[in-house]
């Protein structure tokens, strides 16, 4: 990592070189290009590791640990046994939107992160809508994941496609009234001028915000609580049934990617992106992101999987009200009390919140007797 | 700020290459014969759990998905309205609250009658 060496010596506060400087721009460019494509990589090695260890660890196992010292190269044996599997393909399939589906899929993914801050400024392009960029490009994913169901020609795979589109469009509004929150604290659109304004992490100045952001996200990219498109129970694997070979392989990239894309949106909206002491900004920016991806494996080996309607329910009655609550205490708080401490916001937030989210688990009930279905 | 759109421009164009890329190398691996390719009837066939198939998969689907889809529209295009509004709020100031709010009084009247038709329900 001694890529990010000039840029390191720099103070924090000082802002880096603009990347349209004559003469850098195609440097800026190479160099991020190839930057971001190794870092997702790496990272999606280093969350599947997470994942599986962490996870055998709490189901009271042990999780890979035969390849290489504790398992570490358990990620490269794969890639390489998925990379010599033969590669199947239904007869009843359309083949050309089988054969495209993966890459539709994983481009959208590999370019959100050209917005991500890796450190002040050290991101591929700063747009000054950069939030709402993610937010557009995201979803994106969606249509490569339809396709894949569509394509294969298995009912079972196109039920799974239809059911994460369903999430995808009900999770996509508390998510992005989530962010509006974060917007109107920082008063920008900017994902590095978000960080940089961050001086108490939005997670305690937007408590409520975080959670919905945290959960819709957690929808939006199928992780375990709502991974109904391949609830292996009733769909066998959901969309990517009649996938194989390096094709299936891409499908499991994005799943991680994208796992990895929001853990890191998560750390640059609510955890203060690259700040932090003594550690250089890549370095907390790298332990932020997967400390909120071990969180997303935490949940996903605690809570049971949720049914379709209680998904659905839980997207459209108790998280959207919920969004659309905090997204006008925050306003109200911003224009009446401008000038005031943040941390007095901190406190009225929190109480905020609790009584919010008990007040609506008083009312909203998911959990007993028979929902009809 | 143009330069930063071609930066992303270019950066698309690759992760498209590369995709693609990670797609054909198998391809390229079967003719060198690495990758085995021995394909039969059997394997070739759907996977309903060993049932063999009953008429065509794409069939018409539930009139359910179409609900929701019609109320994100509805929900989505407000929250464009808010982005804007959202970062210029510490300058625009109450009244600007005061309009937004009757903005969102409009849509949540919309929203209440789909809760009350049972739009939102599963079933």
């Amino acid at each position: 990592m001694a890529i990010f060496d000039s840029a390191l010596i720099q103070p924090l506060a000082m802002q880096v070189t603009p990347p349209d400087w004559p003469g850098g721009y195609w440097w800026h460019w190479l160099f991020f290009t190839v930057a971001i494509i190794a870092f997702v990589l790496i990272m999606v090695m280093g969350a599947i590791y997470l994942e599986r260890r962490g996870m055998g660890r709490m189901q009271s196992r042990l999780g890979p640990n035969r390849t290489g010292p504790f398992g570490l190269l358990q990620p490269v044996a794969d890639a390489v046994k998925v990379l010599l599997k033969e590669n199947i393909v239904p007869t009843t399939a359309d083949k050309i939107v089988h054969w495209l589906a993966p890459v539709v899929a994983f481009a959208p993914v590999l370019v959100i992160f050209a917005v991500v801050p890796f450190q002040n400024g050290a991101m591929l392009a700063d747009l000054n809508i950069g939030i709402l960029y993610v937010v557009a490009v995201s979803s994106i994913a969606t249509v490569g994941v339809f396709m894949a169901g569509w394509g294969s020609g298995n009912k079972y795979s196109l039920l799974g496609a239809m059911r994460n589109v369903a999430a995808v469009v009900s999770y996509e509004i508390p998510m992005v009234l989530a962010i509006v929150g974060v917007v109107i604290v920082s008063g920008s659109l900017s994902m590095n001028q978000i960080v940089t304004g961050q001086d108490i992490p939005y997670i305690l100045v937007q408590p409520l915000g975080f959670l919905i952001f945290f959960i819709a996200a957690c929808a939006e990219i199928n992780r375990s609580p709502f991974d109904l498109m391949e609830a292996d129970s009733e769909l066998t694997a959901g969309f990517h049934t009649e996938y194989s070979g390096m094709k299936f392989a891409m499908f499991y990239l994005v799943e991680y990617a994208e796992a990895i894309a929001m853990s890191a949106i998560i750390a640059t909206l609510f955890l203060s992106g690259w700040r932090g002491p003594w550690l250089p900004p890549w370095l907390w920016f790298i332990i932020k992101t997967f400390v909120v991806f071990f969180v997303m494996v935490w949940t996903r080996t605690t809570l049971p999987r949720v049914r379709i309607d209680q998904l659905m329910g839980l997207a459209w009655k108790f998280l959207f009200p919920l969004a659309l609550i905090n997204l006008f205490v925050t306003a109200i708080q911003v224009v009446v009390w401008p000038d005031i401490s943040q941390w007095i916001f901190v406190i009225v937030n929190i109480a905020i919140a609790a009584v919010l989210i008990l007040l609506w688990s008083k009312f909203f009930k998911l959990g007993q007797g028979r929902v009809e279905v | 700020m143009l330069a930063s759109y071609g930066l992303i421009g270019l950066f698309f164009i690759v992760a498209i290459l590369f995709s693609l890329v990670m797609v054909i190398i198998p391809i390229v691996l079967r003719y060198l014969k690495i990758v085995p390719h021995n394909p039969n009837a059997i394997k070739e066939s759907i996977f309903e759990c060993g049932v063999e198939t009953i008429g065509k998969t794409w069939v018409q689907f539930n009139f359910r998905y179409y609900f929701y889809a019609l109320v994100f529209l509805a929900l989505d295009v407000l929250v464009v309205f808010l982005y804007p509004w959202a970062v210029q709020l510490r300058q625009l100031g109450a009244f600007s609250l005061y309009v937004v709010l009757i903005l969102v009084f409009i849509v949540l009247v919309g929203y209440v009658y789909a809760w009350k038709k049972k739009v939102l329900e599963w079933k």
